[in-house]
């Protein structure tokens, strides 16, 4: 992280305000519609939008450029994007000098990716990534709006770091409309990770194995606690395969069909000695369980989502859940007491009290209180109750000892699993406009699940033909570890040599065949990018 | 600036403010039936009506710019008579079944033709017979309640950017429809739902739910992506009838098909409503109470972590659930347990 934070640096009615605009790996229309209205409205207002995705995406149709790079380029468009603007001088010298550094290692692993080479590796026309160092070099103030298909790689991290080059050599950051911006795919994975719901990180990214802040929880929590840097998600498979993990509580989650490559995380959730999992639903993953906690929805319960703007938001309980359903606070209490030994198992532990426990370790919420949130949301950093809430961050200072942003050298890596001569394709995952993740929800919803019933896979009509695939006609995708079968559309919203299955559908489930190759710095799987073979 | 008067009442307003948005800021109510302030004024209801100083007509306010010492009048018996005409001309070929009808009670026509008191009709004819059509499950549309508003038609091309319907025919014949007359098949986004001034347009799967006082309003935060929408839930007794947003928030009142039309899984039958324990490997689910389960859980735990040490035990929380549950989880795995082993899905 080379400016010290992980979230959208500015605010989503700001996008409006945007003169240009640059969507990579986001399909924002589909996945983040009311964040896409922002877009729109830019563009209707004059701004110019980029959009850097392998499918034609429905964003295209209100883009001024539209680079069709081959998945799994997007750091070396990046940086030829930036090879322009150095060349053309279109850098803002002012900032690069007040609020940055590492400019000088920056400018020299740039000069190899001219658009020349761009284009051989990317696919994308050397002219277009010229006009695209242009417009997003001369805008008076531009936006990089990005999601799963820029962090869904090996490396993964890489890619960030090259959409942070992009905002910092233009002097895009810490200024209105303009950013860094990731948009966060579920309603609350901002605040899952502003929670401490992270291996390295206790609340607020305060890092588990700095003595501080152990100290300050032990403190805090009256508990000796460990300095050990736990298991990301995608670790954790491994350990349970090799038996060190035994036990595991999942809630709200359904990894057994969200992880990539899921015959191996079946296989490890199946090898645990014990299974919790809580959830409205009975889910592939509660399938594989020892014991199954029936969870409460977000209409049953009261609490707050922070969203991908940073935006902290009261949910409040309309109906009471069925059956014996209890809110997954309540759990998660009644499960903490017992182990601890302490604490009264008759009381019912109270939202607004947890609330204001975990701000007060977390000066970037600590001005928040429910009573403040009854009236507005407000977005974080706000650290005092007379504080507003920070509509973009960075304006004065990073969140590095120095206070600078720091430029990183990108280099061309490639994807781990490239296309051969038996697995000919490359297939990307992701999500369609009428479902959500894997589905337990929207498919149990009536109108949803009619206009989009079954799961798809989009094939280009060249390939199609050289198949001899029909639209709608069945066909079996293949990788190397797994195999589903479902419904060709033919189309070309991908390119030739790229496929796209939505992860959805549990029936074809297409994280059956992804690859759990893993960035190594931030343990993210690739499901962005693997090699498949069609039969029909 | 610019300085005018309306109904006696002096404001001063900026260059290009419309004399219906004066009048608005001065909280002089205008009645409006195609207005809305979201979107680009339009002009076709002629509701709006005012009579200008200097001018030999009445003008529609939506579309007439203020201009500096202009005088404005709201309120006259002619455009009392003038508004009255248009809602009854509106209401001669409408049909009169607002009991049954599911816009009920939020269906601007009926609060107008209450308001002017509209009880029989001097324009009594002919009556349009545009079928009622919803081969999709989100949108059901009535034709023969449309007023012609063009509301929904600027909504899907001005905000959602996708133009699926617009005008076809002209004057009694006149229709909202998609090209060619085919069936609607778009994002079914529900915008245009959102902003139908009558019951023309109304949310499939809200038919037959309960609309009036027995249905309890809740503002929340959507459930879904990260753009974090606030809804309102209108639920009867447990059962979430109806999902929609207020105009002044953050999201501007828009939603998506998700958001608007997914909230049926909250009342499913799959609802998982009781503790299930499998006492052995390759066993069956048992129904559990409370206590079992819970005491059962944190033994396991225990046992594990008096075995094996804390870290053979992890946690994944959740990216969809609230940032309490996910606090006092990590919370749980930290200082319960004794391990960081907890993550979530932010990688998925």
């Amino acid at each position: 992280m080379k400016f010290g934070s992980g979230a959208m640096t500015n605010s989503v009615a700001e996008i409006a305000e945007n003169k240009a605009i640059f969507v990579i790996g986001s399909n924002t229309t589909e996945n983040h519609p009311i964040i896409a209205l922002r877009m729109k409205e830019a563009v209707a207002n004059g701004a110019e939008l980029i959009v850097a995705d392998p499918r034609k995406i429905p964003l295209v149709k209100f883009a001024t450029l539209w680079l069709r790079h081959r998945p799994g380029t997007d750091a070396t468009l990046l940086n030829s994007i930036m090879n322009v603007i150095l060349a053309e001088g279109l850098e803002d010298k002012k900032f690069i000098d007040e609020r940055t550094e590492g400019y000088e290692d920056f400018v020299k692993s740039i000069e190899p990716f001219t658009p020349e080479y761009g284009a051989e590796i990317t696919g994308v026309a050397a002219d277009d990534i010229v006009k695209a160092g242009r417009i997003f070099g001369s805008a008076e103030n531009a936006g990089i709006y990005y999601a799963m298909g820029i962090t869904q790689h090996s490396m993964g991290t890489n890619n960030v770091c090259a959409v942070g080059n992009l905002a910092m050599v233009t002097g895009n950051i810490g200024k209105y409309a303009s950013g860094v911006n990731p948009l966060r795919g579920q309603n609350n994975v901002q605040g899952a990770c502003d929670m401490g719901g992270l291996p390295n990180v206790y609340p607020g990214y305060q890092k588990v194995d700095v003595p501080a802040n152990q100290e300050k929880f032990e403190k805090g929590w009256g508990k000796s606690l460990s300095a050990k840097v736990g298991l990301a998600a995608t670790e954790m498979t491994g350990a349970m395969l090799d038996g060190s993990l035994k036990g595991m509580y999942i809630f709200g989650e359904n990894p057994a069909l969200s992880d990539p490559n899921t015959t191996h995380s079946v296989k490890a959730f199946k090898s645990l000695e014990f299974l919790v999992v809580q959830d409205l639903f009975m889910t592939d993953t509660a399938q594989l369980a020892d014991v199954v906690l029936p969870g409460a929805s977000f209409a049953e319960k009261d609490g707050t989502f922070t969203s991908s703007e940073r935006r902290v938001q009261r949910v409040r309980k309309a109906v009471n859940s069925p059956g014996e359903a209890k809110t997954d606070l309540a759990i998660i209490d009644q499960i903490y007491k017992r182990i601890d030994g302490e604490g009264d198992l008759g009381k019912t532990v109270e939202a607004s009290d947890v609330f204001d426990e975990a701000v007060s370790f977390w000066p970037a919420m600590a001005g928040m209180s429910y009573r403040r949130l009854e009236a507005d949301s407000l977005q974080w950093p706000c650290p005092t109750e007379d504080h507003a809430g920070t509509r973009f961050l960075f304006e004065e200072t990073f969140n590095r000892e120095n206070g600078k942003a720091l430029f990183t050298a990108v280099p061309f890596v490639a994807s781990k699993e490239l296309p051969d001569k038996e697995y000919p394709f490359v297939l990307t995952t992701g999500r369609e406009l009428f479902h959500y993740h894997t589905g337990t929800m929207t498919r149990r919803s009536s109108g949803l699940n009619t206009v989009a019933p079954e799961a798809f896979v989009e094939v280009n009509p060249a390939d199609a033909e050289v198949l001899g695939v029909g639209d709608g006609q069945r066909l079996t995708v293949s990788s190397r570890r797994g195999s589903i079968r479902l419904k060709a559309r033919v189309s070309n919203i991908v390119p030739p040599n790229v496929i796209f299955i939505p992860f959805h559908y549990k029936e074809a489930a297409a994280n059956l065949l992804t690859s759990d190759a893993m960035d190594p710095v931030c343990k993210i799987m690739e499901a962005k990018v693997c090699a498949v073979k069609i039969e029909v | 600036m610019i300085n005018l008067t309306i109904d006696d009442k002096q404001i001063e307003v900026d260059e290009g403010t419309t004399v219906l948005e004066a009048a608005k800021e001065l909280g002089v109510p205008i009645p409006t039936l195609c207005h809305d302030d979201r979107l680009k004024p339009f002009g076709a209801c002629r509701l709006c009506i005012v009579e200008i100083a200097g001018m030999p007509k009445p003008v529609t306010s939506c579309t007439t710019p203020a201009t500096d010492g202009m005088v404005v009048k709201t309120v006259s018996e002619k455009l009392h008579r003038l508004r009255k005409t248009t809602v009854e001309l509106l209401l001669s070929d409408h049909p009169n079944d607002c009991m049954v009808c599911i816009s009920s009670g939020e269906c601007k026509l009926q609060e107008l033709a209450y308001l002017y008191g509209i009880r029989e009709n001097r324009f009594t004819g002919e009556m349009r017979d545009h079928n009622k059509i919803d081969t999709n499950p989100f949108i059901t549309r009535e034709q023969n309640k449309c007023v012609m508003c063009g509301l929904c038609v600027r909504v899907c091309e001005e905000v959602q950017g996708v133009g699926a319907i617009g005008y076809a025919e002209r004057g009694f014949e006149a229709r909202v429809t998609p090209p060619f007359g085919q069936n609607l098949d778009c994002e079914f986004c529900g915008q245009c739902v959102s902003i139908c001034p009558t019951g023309a347009l109304s949310g499939g799967i809200w038919a037959g739910k309960p609309r009036g006082d027995s249905v309890k309003f809740t503002d929340t935060t959507c459930t879904y992506c990260g753009c974090g929408c606030n809804i309102t839930l209108r639920s009867s007794g447990d059962e979430v009838v109806r999902v929609d947003s207020d105009k002044d928030n953050h999201n501007r009142g828009w939603l998506c098909v998700k958001g608007r039309f997914g909230f049926e899984f909250i009342n499913s039958k799959d609802r998982l409503t009781t503790p299930l324990i499998r006492r052995e490997k390759g066993g069956q689910f048992e129904k559990a109470t409370w206590e079992e389960a819970l005491d059962y859980v944190a033994g396991r735990f225990t046992e594990i972590k008096d075995k094996n040490g804390a870290d053979a035990v992890a946690g994944l929380c959740s990216a969809r659930c609230t940032n309490e549950e996910n606090y006092l989880f990590q919370k749980l795995m930290r200082a319960g347990i004794g391990t960081n082993n907890v993550d979530h899905c932010a990688r998925y």
